[in-house]
């Protein structure tokens, strides 16, 4: 399966490596290199490089590319799935998954992937079991580590692994027992250049953070579940419960996970919370182009609409950008193209507006297609879908739990084509 | 040096010793003595009784590892502190030893004695810890000790540690191959294994040790499926890819319907009584052919579909494909839709999951259209889609353009066009051109739309699009001489030199229809000649030549100038060009014999090239693999099978003893669907019933067996005669007919209904001698029978058609498949048998029945003994299954005294060791006195071989006879097996010498592995001889029955008509032997045997040779 890992950043070094078979040298990601400059943009590189003796399978996440030695067919899936679990396990353990953090702390780094695969299959994926191996790097840390002459064998053993449910570590005690779930619903969406929508749906996840005591059964229900139309779950989850009944029933693990990803019935129209009117026109002549952008909030269900964001990637030849924004602030980086307008919280009664010139490398023709706009936006308090969590219930243990329920909706990949 | 930060922090500053070092880069240059010096500093601190100072180096020691730097010579001062007592230091020591032990084996083993320790600790995360990095650690002297610690560990009480030893069989067998043996015991009892922990890694150690032993599936396929929901993830990946296999070789095609009947056969399928008679219309014409019965699913199949649906839902993307490739390969036609929300929820993943996602739907969108139909907008593509997704997305949604569908494509195609990506616009042209040539209503509306991108600005996107016009035209040129026209023009602005090209290309393929414009263009054409591109200057050559040849008299001069200026080219590729189609068309005075011809050469009508998805076909790679993605075989790629062409053996699957009650109900609800590939009942029947009947009136084995021979050609006519005589005689032994009362009560017979009218007696010693006789006598019988019976196979069920009763009874029979039948008997009778005689009753080594006939489905002979097995009252693992059994001589009566001893091959699977060959052996006490306690003693083999002696027989009473089963694994050798038979007075010296073809099993292969595997044994491995035919062996039939009769092999399905293929594996080793016999004209064949034991190939040509020339 996994036969090697390498870490390498954006200018080419490879800052770690880890070998769970016999050892692999670290030229084989020459051939990386060799189809990252084939590739230009990392988004571009493709994720399986065929090499004459191995296969290499990578991700980019944080700007580290997480290289892959592969020696024999496996699913490249399932290598893709590990990887990303890896990134993510180094968040989880230091807050960030970045080169800076993975150099701090690597020696963990390394123990970590030890105990993540064996012989290059997955072992110990599940963040509960890692963490009562390798205690993540806090003040208690370098505690345990001046005592260590006396430490408990058991302590670092991976006793969860051997539990029915390795989700969750065993003896968790809080004196505040609590438990949030935040439903965060993205809306995806494609609108064309008169606003009309091309293509809009509605997907959500639901992220909780459980600090409970012992070992509670948990059981979430929502007041209109029909409008799930596809779901994913944490393993946690027992499927047959919801099959049958439309609840969520799970033993939480401890801290934070993901519960639930569902996808909204397409059926349903999607509510499009903004507008945006826009009109981006370049000239035959003396190089030079117009842009006038204003965005109004449309069906918000109340709510205002917060951290709007629009970002436009210019075509290559526009050099500047004078512009005058009535709201928020504007930034043009002439090197990636890029044009960012942060206009905040949407205003009813003054929409706001961007507009002004855009200057052209002279000479150049005028660029063929006009940019689309990505909107970025949050509206607290709503879940543009209309899911609504009914109650949440523990059996098992007998506290009281403090519970709580947040929605959020955000833009996904929302993009007005101009 | 933020590292050195870090470590500051945690050491709390106790140690200042290697601070400088720590953050020691290989770029800041540091000489070699102070490189020294940092280590020996290392080694100071690892020597120290302090533990903070050894964790301490162990941590800069390990960040070196990480880094890529070379620690490994402190490789003896870390493998001292092995033994710490501190837990994390121990830790760090096996990461480091695990990744140094290779290049330091001798120090290495030094550490070895503590893992033993380790091995025999209470704890069993100690234990399971010690194992795997015993395991990890590459040194190949220490196999025979890792392979004693993964034994031991297999059968610890803790699961965990279990799965360790699971972890561990694909480590050792990485080191040495050869204990693949010895790991694939280990792969089959772990495999038996209950608990979920250890089933997704034992699956992985079978996936890399063993894949090809599909065999050892069975017996936890359902518990495999029952667990699958609560395997950890990662295992679920590897036991769905698993099952996908294992399911294509033992379960129908759920779509076989319509591949056979096309359109009307599903509709056949589910539909009314009258329909289905109509299905059964067409079945009996095809029945010859094809004898397909209506597909009823495997309730295992269904098994494994429904357990794994829930698995869409899970949030690991590698599961929910794994699933989504089992449902496409394996799942019916109405059922695989539901995958497709699953799969385009992965989309929203990371974009490495959407374009492994993207590859896969790709390949299913061509199979399977209308699946993903629905979900066309997302696949919508953004201009934040990073290009390699573009084009996934592209493909995905050319895929899906239908009649339908295709303005909105379209439209969408429109906008993306004007994209900034070029290397997306060039595609998305491409993806046009392919709608255009898929769905003849849009062809104009995408010529227009190309032909109006003709004028943009962008000339990659103009030449893309007369590249794809260009192919778009050559299927229809005659009605769009206007575009032709239009693109003459184009000449004029049109600078990338591709599109010029293709544009003079078209002009001169068409000349004819664009006759005024052709000549002007070559016109201007000359006068550019000397800026143009070299594709370009030849394209001009080529047009002037088309010309030249179509209306020489208006292009002739221009000809001439062009081939002229050719002629001084600097490329030599033009002047040699120049230079060939002068004297291909210009007529000279000895003009070369082609010129006649060069309209023909260069107006030759051309195929119109085929806009084809790249992904087609790529569904013959297993979806979700790596060598689908690549399109390539990867290393270790299991081939995904074909569909068999009937279901192997489905009670394989069955669980013995506990779950028995539980699972008869099962069965008995599948016997009802189940597909039966062998013939109607009632023919197997009557022979064996007959046969045991005139058997035991007569008493002799010829004449028995030729009245079954009889019986065969005639099946209807004797089955009343031997249900008549069956009366007759069966009233001599009424315990019989009692016996045979409650074994027929299940299937329904007409024979069991008359046989319950006469009672029996001496049922033992009738039983005894039908026993015997039958395995005597079908030696002979049957195989001069079998042709014939194969014939009247036809017939009778003509007749049937007929005879209303008889129709019902054939219409109950297909439904119950013998197998599961006789292994339900037999268990029934093993009880019975207990109550009536313990004291006769044997009870063999292996309980399993597992009839043969999984393979050899075209060969009627063993149907046939599949179903003689029901009817006989034995025990079956002893009855001989095949009809060309015969029997050898152990001991003669007269030299045992009265005790006559015979054996036979019964090609039965030993169970009790797969590797030995089953000898069934019969005893018969001809002396008036009773013989006690039959066993074998000191037996002397040949090195290697083994035998596993049946149980003794304690009591054999006089004239009664027993048949026992014992294994012999004769190491792929046909050396004989010595030992010594003993009675409880005498003993015999006797020997067991098997014939070649005795020493292989059948081995499944479709026709492709079967020329791989063929390809892969050329050589020195492959023996070929001529022969000419026997006079009865001329038929494919004979050819079939001698071969299989001579050698346990399997047929192999064959394209050709002429030829006729075989494989099997040698028993001990699982050597291939394949042999194929290609028929020629005039009675002459070809044999050939290709097989890596050489001396097993060669004595097996002279086998075959024989029984073909008789």
């Amino acid at each position: 399966m996994i036969h090697s890992l390498f870490l390498i950043n954006n200018s080419g070094d490879i800052f770690l490596e880890k070998h769970w078979k016999s050892v692999i040298s670290r030229s084989v990601c020459d051939y990386f290199f060799e189809a990252q400059e084939k590739a230009g943009e990392p988004d571009n590189v493709p994720p399986v490089i065929r090499t004459p003796h191995h296969y290499l399978i990578n991700i980019y996440r944080e700007k580290i590319f997480f290289v892959s030695v592969i020696q024999t067919e496996v699913p490249p899936l399932f290598v893709i799935e590990f990887l990303h679990r890896v990134a993510e396990m180094f968040q989880d353990y230091f807050g960030e998954c970045s080169e800076v953090t993975i150099k701090d702390n690597l020696v963990i780094v390394y123990e970590l992937l030890e105990e993540m695969l064996d012989n290059g299959f997955p072992l110990a994926t599940e963040s509960n079991i890692l963490k009562e191996m390798i205690k993540p790097p806090t003040i208690l840390r370098s505690m345990v580590n001046t005592i260590t002459g006396s430490s408990n064998l058991g302590a670092t053993l991976p006793t969860g692994q051997l539990s029915t449910i390795p989700w969750r570590r065993a003896d968790v005690k809080y004196t505040n027992n609590e438990a949030y779930f935040d439903v965060v619903e993205e809306i995806d969406a494609i609108l064309d250049k008169s606003g009309t929508t091309v293509f809009a749906e509605i997907q959500g996840v639901i992220d909780a953070c459980v600090k409970l005591s012992g070992m509670p059964d948990l059981t979430l229900s929502f007041m209109n579940p029909r409008l799930l139309d596809d779901v994913s779950f944490h393993p946690c989850v027992r499927f047959k419960r919801w099959e049958s009944e439309r609840v969520l029933s799970f033993i939480p693990p401890d801290g934070n996970f993901r519960l639930m990803s569902y996808h909204v019935n397409a059926q349903n129209l999607v509510a499009i919370p903004v507008y945006v009117k826009q009109n981006i026109s370049f000239f035959e002549s003396g190089s030079s182009g117009r842009l006038d952008i204003t965005v109004g909030p449309k069906q918000t269900m109340g709510k205002t609409v917060e951290c709007v964001l629009v970002t436009i990637h210019m075509p290559k030849v526009v050099l500047s950008a004078n512009l005058t924004a009535t709201q928020g602030t504007y930034t043009y980086d002439p090197v990636t193209k890029i044009l960012v307008w942060d206009i905040g919280k949407l205003n009813q009664q003054k929409l706001p507006n961007l507009k002004g010139s855009l200057s052209l490398q002279s000479g150049a023709p005028k660029p063929e297609e006009n940019p689309s706009l990505n909107i970025d936006l949050k509206i607290q308090q709503l879940a543009i879908s209309g899911l609504k969590v009914n109650r949440l219930d523990m059996y098992v243990e007998k506290y009281k739990p403090f519970k709580g329920v947040k929605y959020v909706t955000k833009a996904g990949k929302f993009q007005v084509r101009t | 040096m933020s590292t050195t930060s870090a470590f500051n922090d945690e050491k709390g500053g106790s140690s200042s010793a290697g601070e400088p070092e720590y953050g020691h880069d290989p770029a800041s240059g540091g000489i070699f003595s102070s490189d020294y010096k940092r280590h020996d500093d290392l080694k100071e601190m690892l020597d120290s009784n302090k533990d903070s100072l050894k964790l301490e180096a162990m941590k800069r020691i390990v960040a070196m590892i990480a880094r890529g730097k070379n620690a490994s010579d402190l490789f003896p001062a870390v493998v001292k502190n092995v033994a710490c007592k501190n837990i994390e230091v121990k830790k760090l020591v096996y990461v480091y030893l695990v990744r140094y032990a290779e290049e330091q084996q001798d120090l290495a083993l030094l550490s070895i004695s503590t893992f033993q320790r380790g091995l025999k600790d209470p704890n069993q995360l100690i234990r399971a810890s010690a194992l795997r990095v015993l395991s990890s650690i590459r040194v190949t002297i220490i196999v025979p000790i890792m392979m004693l610690a993964i034994k031991e560990a297999a059968s610890d009480m803790s699961p965990y540690v279990r799965k360790t030893a699971a972890h561990a069989i694909p480590k050792l067998y990485s080191l040495d191959p050869e204990q693949k043996d010895q790991l694939i015991e280990v792969i089959e009892k772990l495999l038996a294994d209950k608990t979920t922990l250890v089933a997704g890694s034992v699956v992985m150690a079978f996936e890399e040790v063993c894949p090809e032993r599909i065999d050892l599936i069975h017996k936890n396929y359902r518990k495999l499926c029952n667990l699958l929901i609560d395997v950890e993830e990662w295992g679920q990946v590897v036991i769905i890819n698993m099952l996908t296999r294992y399911a294509r070789t033992q379960f129908l095609n759920p779509n076989i319907n319509e591949s056979l009947l096309e359109e009307g056969g599903e509709k056949a399928f589910y539909g009314s009584d009258d329909e289905d008679d109509d299905d059964e219309e067409k079945k009996a014409e095809a029945a010859a052919l094809a004898k397909r019965k209506p597909y009823v699913m495997d309730p295992d199949h269904r098994l494994l579909l429904r357990n794994t649906k829930p698995l869409l839902q899970s949030r690991n993307a590698a599961v929910v494909m794994a699933v989504a490739q089992l449902y496409f390969h394996l799942a019916p036609k109405a059922e695989v839709g539901v995958i497709a929300k699953a799969l385009v929820r992965l989309m929203r993943s990371h974009s490495e999951v959407q374009y492994v996602v993207l590859q896969n739907v790709a390949t299913m969108t061509i199979k399977r259209r209308g699946m993903f139909e629905p979900y066309l907008k997302s696949f919508y593509i953004r201009s934040t889609d990073p290009t390699q997704i573009k084009i996934l997305k592209l493909e995905v949604l050319t895929n899906l353009a239908n009649e339908t569908n295709i303005s909105t494509i379209l439209r969408e195609f429109q906008t993306y066009i004007k994209s900034m990506d070029k290397d997306f616009v060039a595609a998305t042209i491409q993806a046009i051109g392919r709608c255009a040539t898929n769905i003849g209503e849009v062809r104009d509306t995408c010529l227009n739309g190309l032909v109006q991108l003709l004028s943009n600005r962008d000339e990659l996107v103009v030449a893309e699009s007369v590249v794809v016009i260009k192919k778009l035209l050559q299927m229809q040129p005659e009605q769009h001489s206007d575009i032709i026209k239009h693109m003459a023009k184009l000449t004029d602005n049109i600078q990338v030199p591709m599109a010029r090209a293709s544009i003079l290309w078209l002009i001169g393929e068409y000349c004819e229809h664009v006759p005024k414009i052709a000549p002007d263009v070559l016109r201007k054409m000359a006068k550019s000649f000397t800026n143009e591109e070299d594709i370009v200057k030849l394209q001009i050559l080529n047009l002037a030549a088309k010309l030249y040849l179509t209306n020489s008299k208006q292009t002739k001069l221009l000809t001439q100038y062009v081939l002229n200026l050719a002629k001084y080219d600097q490329n030599y590729d033009i002047r040699d060009r120049a230079r060939f189609i002068r004297q291909l068309i210009v007529p000279t005075d000895k003009s070369g014999a082609l010129s006649k011809y060069a309209k023909k050469l260069f107006l030759a009508l051309k195929p119109a090239p085929v806009l084809e998805s790249p992904f087609k076909d790529r569904d013959h790679f297993q979806l979700g693999s790596l060598s689908h993605l690549l399109n390539a075989k990867a290393g270790g790629y299991q081939e995904l099978p074909d569909w068999p062409e009937s279901a192997p053996d489905p009670s394989v699957r069955n669980v013995e003893v506990p779950e028995w009650t539980k699972c008869t109900s099962r069965k008995e609800r599948k016997e009802k669907k189940v597909e039966k590939p062998f013939y109607s009942d009632s023919e197997g029947e009557s022979g064996p019933t007959e046969s045991a009947d005139s058997e035991s009136d007569t008493g002799s084995g010829s004449e028995s067996g030729s009245e079954e021979s009889g019986s065969g050609s005639e099946s209807e006519e004797s089955e009343e005669e031997s249900e008549s005589e069956e009366e007759e005689e069966d009233e001599e032994d009424e315990r019989t007919k009692k016996k045979k009362k409650i074994e027929k009560s299940k299937p329904k017979k007409p024979e069991s209904a008359e046989s319950d009218q006469s009672s029996g007696e001496e049922q033992k010693r009738n039983r005894k001698v039908v026993k015997e006789r039958r395995s005597g006598s079908e030696s002979e019988s049957e195989e001069e029978s079998e042709s014939e019976s194969s014939e009247s196979e036809s017939e009778s069920e003509e007749e049937s058609e007929s005879d209303t009763d008889i129709k019902k009874k054939k219409k109950a029979a297909p439904s119950k498949p013998p197998p599961k039948q006789t292994k339900k008997e037999s268990k029934k009778e093993t009880k019975e048998m207990s109550l009536l005689d313990l004291d006769d009753f044997d009870p063999t080594p292996s309980p399993q029945v597992t009839p043969v006939n999984n393979f050899l489905s075209s060969s009627l002979v063993a149907d046939l003994e599949g179903l003689s097995l029901t009817d006989t009252v034995l025990a079956p693992t002893t009855i001989a299954p095949s009809s060309s059994v015969r029997m050898y001589e152990l001991l003669h009566r007269i030299t045992g005294e009265g005790l006559a001893v015979e054996y036979c091959f019964s090609r039965q699977p030993f169970s009790p060791d797969p590797h030995m060959v089953a000898v069934q052996i019969q005893f018969t006490n001809n002396t008036s006195s009773e013989s006690k306690s039959l066993h074998i003693e000191d037996p002397k083999l040949q090195s290697g071989m083994r035998i596993k002696e049946f149980p003794e027989i304690e009591l054999l009473p006089a004239g009664e006879s027993v048949n026992v089963v014992m294994g012999i694994d004769f190491c792929d050798s046909t050396q004989a097996a010595n030992f010594q038979l003993c009675t409880h007075t005498r003993k015999f010296f006797v020997s067991i010498q098997p014939p070649v073809g005795e020493l292989m099993v059948p081995a499944f292969l479709t026709e492709n592995e079967f020329k791989k595997e063929q390809g892969q044994l050329m050589g020195m491995n492959e023996i070929s001889e001529k022969l000419n035919l026997g006079e009865k062996c001329q038929s494919d039939h004979a050819i079939v029955e001698r071969v299989t009769a001579k050698a346990n092999l399997s047929r192999v399905p064959c394209g050709s008509e002429k030829e006729n293929r075989f494989a099997g594996k040698t028993v001990s080793s699982g050597s291939l032997v394949l042999v194929t016999v290609a028929r020629k004209e005039g009675g002459g064949a070809q044999l050939t045997v290709n097989c890596e034991k050489m001396v097993i190939g060669t004595m097996l040509v002279k086998d075959i040779l024989q029984a073909l020339t008789q």
